[in-house]
């Protein structure tokens, strides 16, 4: 979304609202029920939705209130929606054109200020396309090229994420500024790696607000912050307020990383990357810090910084007790975004239990991103984000029947689906297939 | 084959063998310039029973056995009886398939880990870099190999990248680790030649301000060099014909690295491997190949296929397809997951490739999504068919099909077996065979193969 459509936002909403389906009140019964709520799960079980919210989940014998509208799910599997803790929905809609992409900035007035939420696209087809797939929640992030090192921002704070919904309408942003984005590897402060660390810490000291005084409106114009926005943003993270998430996939790198809490106790961290975190499991484990990888990127990456990437990274994370969340590897991650319970399934292959990847996809992201008190599991007073699968979800064969979003059930058609449906039938062609809608 | 290319063929390819060092394999027990040098590992006959077998052209054996001797497929039915001497390995609850082929792999020429030096794909000098060999810039230590295999791919074809209009020529490789690349070529298997259609040589030159600019500029590149082709082999031909008629006068036209490999193509011993994405695309290359006189062997990338399924189907061209990347670049924006599926269904040629270092580690999942998301809209596409995408038809995009890609009798046994369904994300491959020799036991980490580069780094004792 452009700047001008800000403004505009309230008259596009009320066009917008009329399209959307409304939340209504509807029962899925009869679905084996895996709700990522400490391992629960009710075969045969019952979600009641309430407007909204989820009313309740249990076994068979959850009651179901009169005049709800029932869904038969039987043989089917229930979930909540997956949440995808890295994504450019919104923010790319062609990879390879620049006109389509607001996801950075290559100007270095601005930094880790930068807020992606001004950007969003809230009419990009890649929104059904991805939720359709189970995808319901989301997390929006700065600075990203395709490939890292073509990211056109050399700064060594990319900008603030936001968690989206992929519900549709435009008003998409369910936590703006929820975590400041970095990618140290790109940086090359002064044309190298070593400098970043040291420039980081200077850019967090230069922000940190003065002790037991009243907070002084901060100016910008430091060493490092360029804006005032930029400042502001750091002393959040100084604080704890908002994780810095921190693109690394070295072993000895991540230990630095987690040094930072020697001279900035309550900053929070977020490691996506993690590559080698497998060697350096126990330390994130009593460091706390979670991590968001893709497990399928196995090959060693450029730089030297990811030797030992594997499959098998994402299991032995679980078993040193690391918080794991699970995005999908490959070079779109816009596009691609649906793709994560693949790369789950693949986790499990690799040593996972099953149940660690689920929550990879679903609890833990909303935890590490703080919005677990209304998403990530099927629990009473929660957002209505549930998907009813044909199958196992983590499987590649599987895919939705229903998806519902904050009590919305979303049409399973994208752009892909109907250009699907206008081709499916090459022999019936009397008339140009332009008229097929 | 086009009739002129028919009638010429049978006079030139002895004729080309002999003045050119283009090689087709051992003469007199020498190895011609650039031919294989590929030798199988050894083997022992090894029948594997109790198993549920898809063999490639879409069939398929409930509880069946194979047996492997000598490199080949010995047999293969319901049920054989062992040989002494043969290692016998219960199938149980588990699957056999025939090796996965990717027809489109950039391992070696682009090596991990990524890096300047590593940068052996693309010859971006000019449109037309005809002359250039893949084979001539694959690293066979790259460490994406191993990881192939044991992913179950037995055979890839390594192409230049599609920066050019003609970006040279490919090279299909047996999948076993080897110090030279020529130890790791596919005994008999023609070259390729890598053509590029739409955005990329366009943007890669036009932003030079040089040609091609457009996709005019493309398609007259191609026809260009068609034409200067075209006489290229006129001039050949004519000779050969004279100093075949005793002209003691004849003399051989000057040699053209950058035609030979095109003429390669006419006389039906180069197969046209095309980048090309968009349906129109596409349709305008088959306009050159009939204006010229040859064969396209494959599209690739062919993302709007299912646009013209039955235009690549009455043409008999393959498409190798993702299961369902869309969106990076223009020309992707109209991809749909049920493409492959829907190609397949026209009845015409479908494969999946993966154009991906991590993606060859797991063709069986993007066969499987594809062939779930058909057939949920409609489709009735079996299991066993499905595995043809990933086998069979990608043999035959690669010229291979009489000798790898089907579990069939006297047929190279490049086979792995599956420790459960391979249509499931849960499953792995559990032993692989090239020509039947056991190159990767997920169980027994001797059969690992460590590349020299991993040797002594970090993550040397992963195997995926």
């Amino acid at each position: 979304m452009s700047n001008l459509a800000k403004y505009l936002m309230p008259f596009l909403f009320a066009a917008s609202a009329i399209s959307l389906a409304h939340a209504e009140n509807l029962a899925i019964v009869g679905g084996d029920v895996y709700t990522a709520h400490d391992g629960a799960v009710y075969e045969g079980g019952v979600v009641v939705i309430t407007d909204d919210k989820i009313a309740a989940v249990g076994g068979a014998d959850t009651p179901v209130p009169d005049g709800y509208r029932v869904i038969d799910a039987t043989g089917k599997w229930v979930t909540p929606g997956m949440m995808n803790a890295y994504t450019l929905i919104g923010l790319s809609e062609v990879s390879l054109e620049p006109s389509t992409l607001n996801h950075s900035i290559s100007e270095t007035f601005y930094s880790a200020g930068f807020d992606v939420s001004y950007g969003l696209n809230p009419d990009t087809p890649i929104i059904p396309i991805t939720r359709i797939e189970g995808v319901t929640r989301a997390v929006v992030v700065p600075g990203f090229g395709v490939p890292f090192d073509q990211n056109p921002n050399k700064s060594v704070f990319a900008g603030q994420a936001a968690v989206i919904h992929l519900g549709g309408g435009y008003d998409l942003v369910v936590k703006g500024q929820a975590a400041v984005v970095s990618y140290p590897a790109n940086a090359k402060v002064g044309g190298t790696r070593t400098a970043v660390l040291d420039y980081l810490k200077g850019a967090l000291h230069e922000a940190t607000p003065p002790k037991g005084k009243k907070k002084k409106k901060s100016n910008g114009g430091g060493r490092f912050a360029k804006a005032p926005e930029d400042k502001a943003a750091l002393a959040r993270v100084v604080t704890g307020e908002v994780p810095l998430y921190i693109n690394e996939n070295k072993a000895s790198n991540i230990l630095q990383l987690l040094a930072l809490r020697d001279e900035f106790p309550d900053i929070r961290l977020i490691i996506l990357g993690a590559a080698e975190g497998w060697i350096v499991a126990d330390e994130l484990a009593a460091a706390n810090v979670p991590v968001v990888i893709a497990p399928t990127s196995n090959l060693p990456g450029s730089g030297f910084d990811s030797l030992g990437a594997t499959l098998y990274n994402a299991g032995r994370l679980e078993a040193a007790g690391v918080t794991v969340a699970i995005v999908n590897g490959g070079f779109s991650s816009a596009h691609n975004a649906r793709l994560l319970n693949q790369d789950a399934g693949n986790a499990v292959a690799h040593g996972m239990s099953w149940n660690g990847a689920f929550e990879a996809i679903t609890i833990n992201p909303a935890k590490i991103f703080g919005i677990d008190e209304d998403f990530g599991s099927l629990e009473a007073g929660k957002d209505a984000d549930v998907v009813v699968w044909d199958g196992d979800p983590l499987e590649v064969m599987s895919s939705p029947d229903h998806v519902f979003i904050m009590g919305k059930e979303v049409p399973l058609v994208s752009r892909q689906t109907r250009l699907r449906d206008r081709y499916m039938d090459l022999d019936d062609n009397e008339m140009p297939f332009a008229y097929k809608k | 084959m086009k009739p002129l290319t028919g009638l010429l063929l049978g006079a030139s390819l002895a004729a080309l063998s002999a003045a050119l060092p283009i090689a087709h394999g051992a003469e007199d027990g020498a190895r011609a310039p650039h031919a294989s040098s590929y030798h199988p590992m050894a083997s022992v006959p090894t029948m594997i029973i109790n198993v549920n077998i898809y063999d490639g052209r879409g069939g398929l054996i409930e509880n069946g056995s194979v047996l492997m001797k000598d490199g080949d497929i010995a047999a293969i039915g319901a049920s054989l009886e062992a040989q002494e001497g043969t290692v016998v390995i219960d199938g149980q609850g588990k699957w056999l398939t025939p090796g996965i082929i990717d027809v489109h792999s950039h391992y070696g020429v682009n090596a991990s880990p990524g890096m300047n030096a590593h940068s052996d794909g693309n010859e971006v000098t000019g449109p037309n870099t005809a002359e250039v060999w893949a084979e001539h810039g694959v690293w066979p230590q790259d460490p994406g190999f191993a990881r192939a295999q044991a992913s179950g791919v037995t055979t890839l074809q390594i192409l230049p990248g599609s920066a050019n209009l003609i970006g040279g020529r490919g090279v299909t490789l047996k999948n076993v680790p080897a110090r030279t690349v020529q130890a790791m070529k596919f005994p008999g298997a023609r070259q390729s030649v890598k053509f590029a259609c739409g955005e990329n040589p366009k943007r890669v030159y036009g932003q030079k301000g040089e040609s091609p600019f457009t996709r005019m500029g493309n398609v007259a590149g191609y026809r260009a060099a068609w034409a200067k082709a075209v006489e290229y082999k006129r001039s050949w031909d004519d000779y050969y014909e004279k100093a075949e008629a005793g002209d003691e006068a004849a003399k051989a036209p000057v040699r053209d690295l950058q035609m030979d490999t095109l003429m390669g193509v006419l006389n039906g011993e180069i197969l046209i491997q095309h980048h090309c994405y968009r349906a129109d695309d596409m349709a305008n290359i088959i306009e050159v190949s009939k204006e010229f006189g040859f064969k396209i062997t494959a599209f690739h990338h062919a993302v709007e296929s299912y646009k013209i399924a039955d235009i690549l189907a009455g043409n008999d061209i393959c498409s190798a397809m993702w299961a369902d990347w869309w969106g990076f670049k223009m020309e992707a924006y109209d991809g749909i997951r049920e493409n492959a599926a829907l190609v397949h269904n026209a009845g015409a040629c479908a494969v999946i490739h993966s154009d991906s270092g991590t993606g060859i580690q797991r063709l069986n999942q993007e066969a499987a999504k594809t062939l779930a998301d058909g057939n949920k809209a409609g489709l009735d596409i079996s299991r066993a068919e499905a595995w043809g995408w990933i086998s069979y038809n990608a043999a035959k995009a690669l010229g291979v099909e009489d000798q790898t890609g089907s579990l069939e009798v006297g047929k190279d046994a490049d086979v792995v077996l599956w420790s459960g369904d391979p249509f499931s994300v849960y499953t792995r491959a559990e032993k692989v065979f090239i020509d039947g020799a056991l190159v990767y036991d997920m169980n027994d980490q001797a059969t690992h193969a460590v590349s020299d580069f991993r040797l002594g780094l970090t993550g040397e004792g992963d195997d995926r």
